[in-house]
């Protein structure tokens, strides 16, 4: 069924057709709309889950800890501040290997305050133990929401998801989206079996005490889990595919890549912007093509390492910055590059810093500026002013 | 060496009640049941907690009393001793 | 190519159904078997400030994420942010202005490029609705104007987001305006 809907409805209406037994939340802009309309859902008896209005992220976070122990089905959704308040809770979900999922409806860090999109909060949640995949558009965000659920909740991975979607741009945009069907759902995510489960007749102990003796191997088992989830990503993007008909079958995706030289890598709404710009290189005859980041955790790196192999530079932008450093998209990518023969020019830019509108033109006038030695190999802000600190 | 580990470290409940931590103590409180006025203070106190009420009796469960003598210092009239425990 | 995208911005106050323009017309251009996009000026939304929302139509998927900076077509729910709101910024030489105003494009006075429309949306919605929300005027104006969208389309629309009488009245409101921009 194929509608004009806002991208917060095209989530809450995937979450539907997903029937998780458990939704908790704590609203925050621009995720709200998703929740809000979840909770009308079941306000008017179309979903059964049960619905916990939390007092915070945190304890919404936490509910769904103790929610998925039981064995139930989770999902929950947040932004920025929301997501940094859940911190602690996202080790502690990843560490017990609860497959929960959550939509993160990306947005900028405080301080200073600000509303508006960049994925400052989601990147900076990486080491969690989460899988996180990127969504170009409404239709991806909400055909990854139900591709996360088969692959957090196989036996080989068990470990929770995050989807990212671009906060407002897609959030908060209406496009025609193909909504899934209740029958289809069902047919292509297996009801979750949580082998081991709590309840009150057989009580267990969850994320119990590790000494020194075991720790290192808890963490190891989850490095492992990391690996297998590409394969288990691949395999449910293929599965989509072969019943949907759309979507990825790798962990990336390839825009005009076979004869680049230069490839352009990015993540999130920002490759459709990317990819108009490539289009008017290419009709200037520069050999630009884009690769797409899905799953930043895991990280596709023998993916990116292939796609990488005959360009002789490549360009990273990316909605946040690892301060102190660089942005965090582009060390990954060059950790990934490390090993060629002939290693391809490195350049990053941090852009679309809290809802700062990417133009094509700003992302072509880069391009070029890379291409013809005008900039040096590093990373850079790609579009800020003169600015002046008053220091006193 | 191989260990064995469980998903997302689950474990059984009660495995601590196997671990006797009576066998800890080198003081062992000895309670003077004329004195005890019932005021609870020591069960309250009690980290572990193996002190409980029976019949308006109070009773210290030295199989896992470590002898940490909290129950004698809270004690209001002074009638729990540590005594030391020959083994 | 981003040629045959047609851009659309629609200047209105907070509270006068801006964004829920953009919505049905959205709506509309996709039953009419084409390819559309609608999303607000992301902000702090007040009543009554004034806010921007857009929409792109056009034969093949939409990919830009971007704002629009120079419009085909802009759509003012309110004569008086014309002076407060720099709505003309970015109009394409060729492109259309459609304003709600009860004067006429030649009495209207301002420095918008491009063809100047006016329609009397206010007196109409009060005639209507008996309230003056002029969004879906503006809208069965706006494609009288552009020839982009069918009417019947835009009247569906409207029908799906707005349920009973409020529904009927909204999609007479929009045939209303339709018609008068035509043989205006």
């Amino acid at each position: 069924m194929k509608k004009v809907v806002e991208g917060s409805v095209a989530i809450a209406h995937a979450v539907k057709t997903i029937r998780p037994d458990v939704i908790a939340a704590y609203p925050i802009t621009p995720q709200t709309h998703i929740v809000e309309r979840l909770s009308e859902y079941i306000a008017d008896g179309e979903l059964k889950s049960e619905y916990v209005r939390a007092d915070s992220e945190f304890s919404a976070i936490s509910i769904l800890v103790g929610a998925s122990a039981t064995g139930a089905r989770t999902f929950t959704s947040t932004s920025s501040q929301g997501l940094a308040l859940m911190h602690e809770v996202l080790f502690n979900a990843s560490g017990m290997r609860l497959p929960i999922v959550m939509v993160v409806a990306n947005r900028a860090l405080s301080a200073p305050l600000n509303i508006w999109n960049d994925q400052q909060d989601s990147i900076s949640q990486r080491d969690s133990g989460w899988i996180q995949l990127y969504a170009e558009d409404i239709q991806e965000a909400h055909d990854l929401t139900l591709q996360a659920y088969k692959i957090s909740e196989d036996i080989e991975v068990r470990l929770p998801s995050m989807v990212c979607m671009d906060g407002f741009i897609l959030t908060h945009a209406y496009e025609p989206v193909d909504l899934f069907e209740d029958e289809e759902v069902q047919k292509f995510l297996p009801p979750y079996d949580p082998k081991v489960y709590l309840t009150t007749e057989d009580p267990l102990t969850f994320g119990a005490l590790a000494t020194p003796e075991y720790y290192t191997e808890f963490r190891y088992v989850m490095q492992q889990a990391m690996e297998r989830a590409k394969k288990k990503i691949r395999k449910v993007f293929t599965e989509f595919k072969e019943m949907f008909n759309r979507g990825e079958e790798s962990l990336i995706s390839l825009y005009k890549m076979e004869d680049a030289d230069i490839a352009i890598i990015t993540l999130g709404s920002l490759t459709s912007t990317v990819r108009e710009a490539v289009d008017r290189l290419r009709d200037k005859g520069i050999k630009a093509g884009v690769v797409k980041i899905i799953s930043y955790r895991p990280f596709p790196e023998e993916e990116i390492r292939k796609s990488l192999d005959k360009v002789n530079s490549f360009i990273v932008f990316e909605k946040d910055i690892s301060l102190g450093h660089e942005g965090a998209v582009f060390t990954d990518v060059k950790s990934v590059v490390y090993h060629m023969k002939d290693r391809p020019s490195a350049f990053g830019f941090a852009v679309g810093l809290g809802g700062r509108d990417v133009r094509e033109s700003t992302i072509e006038k880069l391009i070029v500026e890379c291409i013809e030695g005008r900039k040096k190999e590093g990373f850079y802000f790609g579009d800020v002013k003169r600015v002046k600190e008053i220091l006193k | 060496m191989e260990v064995e580990i469980t998903l997302g470290g689950v474990a059984r409940p009660g495995t601590a009640r196997k671990n006797k931590t009576g066998t800890w103590k080198v003081y062992m409180p000895v309670v003077d049941h004329k004195k005890c006025i019932l005021c609870m203070r020591c069960l309250h106190n009690c980290p572990e907690p193996c002190i409980t009420s029976v019949d308006d009796k109070i009773e210290i469960d030295l199989d896992y009393c470590k002898g940490c003598g909290i129950c004698s210092s809270v004690c209001p009239v002074d009638a729990i001793d540590m005594v030391y425990e020959e083994k | 190519m981003s040629a045959l995208i047609i851009e659309v911005r629609i200047h209105g106050r907070g509270g006068q159904g801006s964004v829920t323009a953009a919505e049905m017309l959205a709506v509309a251009a996709f039953k009419d078997g084409m390819y559309s996009q609608a999303f607000p000026s992301f902000g702090v939304e007040r009543r009554g400030a004034p806010v921007r929302a857009f929409l792109r139509i056009s034969d093949r998927k939409i990919t830009l994420k971007s704002q629009i900076y120079e419009p085909d077509y802009i759509i003012v729910q309110d004569p008086t942010l014309i002076h407060i709101d720099n709505v003309g910024e970015g109009l394409k030489k060729d492109g259309m202005a459609i304003i709600n105003s009860d004067k006429s494009p030649e009495d209207l006075e301002t420095d918008i490029g491009g063809i100047v429309r006016t329609i009397d949306a206010t007196r109409l919605a009060i005639e209507i609705l008996g309230r003056p929300i002029t969004n879906t005027a503006m809208i069965g104006a706006f494609v009288g104007a552009s020839g982009l969208i069918s009417i019947d389309a835009v009247k569906e629309a409207i029908k799906e987001r707005f349920s009973g009488e409020m529904g009927e009245k909204n999609a007479r409101l929009a045939e209303v305006a339709f018609e008068k921009i035509k043989v205006a």
